[in-house]
């Protein structure tokens, strides 16, 4: 359980500062915005209580608004997308609920699985996050392509996360 | 009561979630849509010193750009130096100008956190109120301006970008002065528009861009861009222009920032106006 907590607690520390130091920096392209610190919020576990998820979700938010110059916009975000967690794993649960020791990784629920939930997660954030930056709809086709296009970024980083930290089960 | 209570235990996780989002949206629009939230980050010592750290390191990987554009700017400066020159006519002296008064003074700076990819931008100094940076000053570089101080703190200062989605720069061309408002659409960062400029412009492709003088951010005549396309949409009554902005906004290192010596005066003096027109209503 303490071991459980140390991971998690440095999955945060990592990806907030990746996010905040580098990514933050990072010009790959106009319309190019990825957001890896979300795969910390989706690596939460299954049995977490929703309201515990959401809390941890608020304050990550608020970690990386300090970062970002922007009080409110990643906490508001990242607070929908904390509270709509646990629905989004209702509605893609297995018919036989999840295994006691699963994690939301590849490794243990699937491609299937994984990129659809993922997809949604990332989705609903990018979302609300990118609207709520121009603060209107004005714009609204270019900030939807803008959606679309940091979602699939950090779609792309989550995904290739996946691959170089977390080894298969089957290995072992 | 009780029926008050099963309610709040039944929807406690909605209830949670209100409380936070109305929390965050609090934050953000009471923030000024979180312009001031810039001066919070870069105030803070705690990012101001993770910043200066990072872009101490970065600084080492663009040094030959920075010492090509600082060497020009000394040449430039050479130019007009004393020393450039020699006295043709032996038979003047030097008379105390009154003619002339210095309205600009600049201040050197240098950036310490800068974005570009995202829609609303901002450039983080490291010139503060100690050093007599003040909200609403332009800031310029070697090549062109960069933007408009947003908030200070102490010892550093919060810049809106000319990449931001509220900035709006008046610029004019420089061969007829006619003049519009300078925009930035969002996607490339080197390319921004040009509105509201008047069809009698003799705008040509490939002209340059200054800054028009009005407002009290910048002095007349900065580089802003030049000309890459233009054209009179359907319904409108002016140009609109694709405008190549001359300053790299990724390669930013040593700026200036602009302090207007009579700004308080034109300042008191618009107040003046503004009550008198208030009294006559």
């Amino acid at each position: 359980m303490l071991n459980e907590i140390v991971r998690h607690s440095i999955r945060f520390f990592v990806l907030v500062l990746v996010q905040g130091l580098i990514l933050k920096n990072m010009d790959v392209a106009p319309y190019v915005n990825p957001f890896i610190y979300l795969l910390f919020l989706m690596q939460l576990p299954f049995d977490m209580p929703p309201w515990l998820v959401m809390l941890i979700a608020f304050v990550t938010g608020f970690f990386v608004d300090v970062f970002y110059g922007t009080i409110g916009m990643h906490m508001a975000a990242s607070t929908l997308v904390g509270f709509m967690r646990s629905r989004i794993l209702k509605m893609l649960s297995p018919r036989d609920d999840y295994e006691f020791s699963a994690q939301p990784t590849v490794q243990d629920m699937g491609w299937v699985w994984f990129l659809t939930y993922a997809g949604i997660f990332i989705f609903i954030h990018h979302f609300c996050l990118f609207y709520l930056e121009m603060f209107s709809f004005r714009e609204f086709f270019s900030t939807f392509l803008r959606v679309l296009i940091s979602g699939m970024a950090t779609m792309l980083l989550v995904v290739v996360t996946q691959f170089l930290f977390y080894r298969s089960k089957k290995a072992l | 009561m009780r029926n008050l209570l099963v309610f709040l235990v039944r929807n406690y996780l909605v209830l949670l979630f209100l409380l936070l989002e109305g929390l965050s949206m609090y934050f953000l629009v009471q923030h000024n849509v979180f312009q001031r939230a810039a001066a919070v980050s870069a105030a803070n010592s705690f990012t101001g010193s993770i910043y200066e750290t990072r872009s101490n390191f970065t600084a080492y990987l663009n040094l030959k750009d920075q010492n090509e554009m600082l060497n020009h700017q000394l040449a430039a400066l050479l130019n007009r130096d004393r020393g450039s020159f020699i006295a043709f006519n032996t038979a003047t002296t030097n008379v105390n100008d009154t003619v002339y008064r210095q309205r600009y003074q600049y201040l050197t700076a240098e950036v310490v956190d800068n974005s570009v990819s995202l829609r609303s931008n901002y450039i983080i100094l490291d010139r503060g109120s100690k050093q007599g940076v003040a909200p609403d000053m332009g800031v310029i570089g070697a090549s062109g301006i960069i933007g408009i101080v947003r908030e200070v703190s102490d010892n550093f200062c919060v810049v809106m970008s000319v990449l931001h989605k509220d900035t709006k720069i008046s610029a004019s061309v420089k061969k007829d002065g006619t003049f519009g408002q300078l925009l930035w659409s969002g996607g490339d960062y080197r390319t921004a528009d040009l509105i509201d400029l008047p069809t009698h412009s003799k705008i040509a492709n490939g002209d340059t861009l200054v800054t028009s003088g009005l407002g009290d951010a910048f002095p007349q005549g900065v580089a802003v861009g030049v000309v890459k396309n233009f054209e009179k949409k359907a319904g409108d009554k002016t140009y609109t222009v694709e405008v190549q902005l001359t300053t790299d906004f990724r390669k930013l290192k040593h700026v200036l920032v602009i302090k207007d010596l009579f700004r308080e005066e034109i300042q008191q003096l618009k107040q003046r106006v503004i009550e008198s027109d208030n009294n006559a209503k």
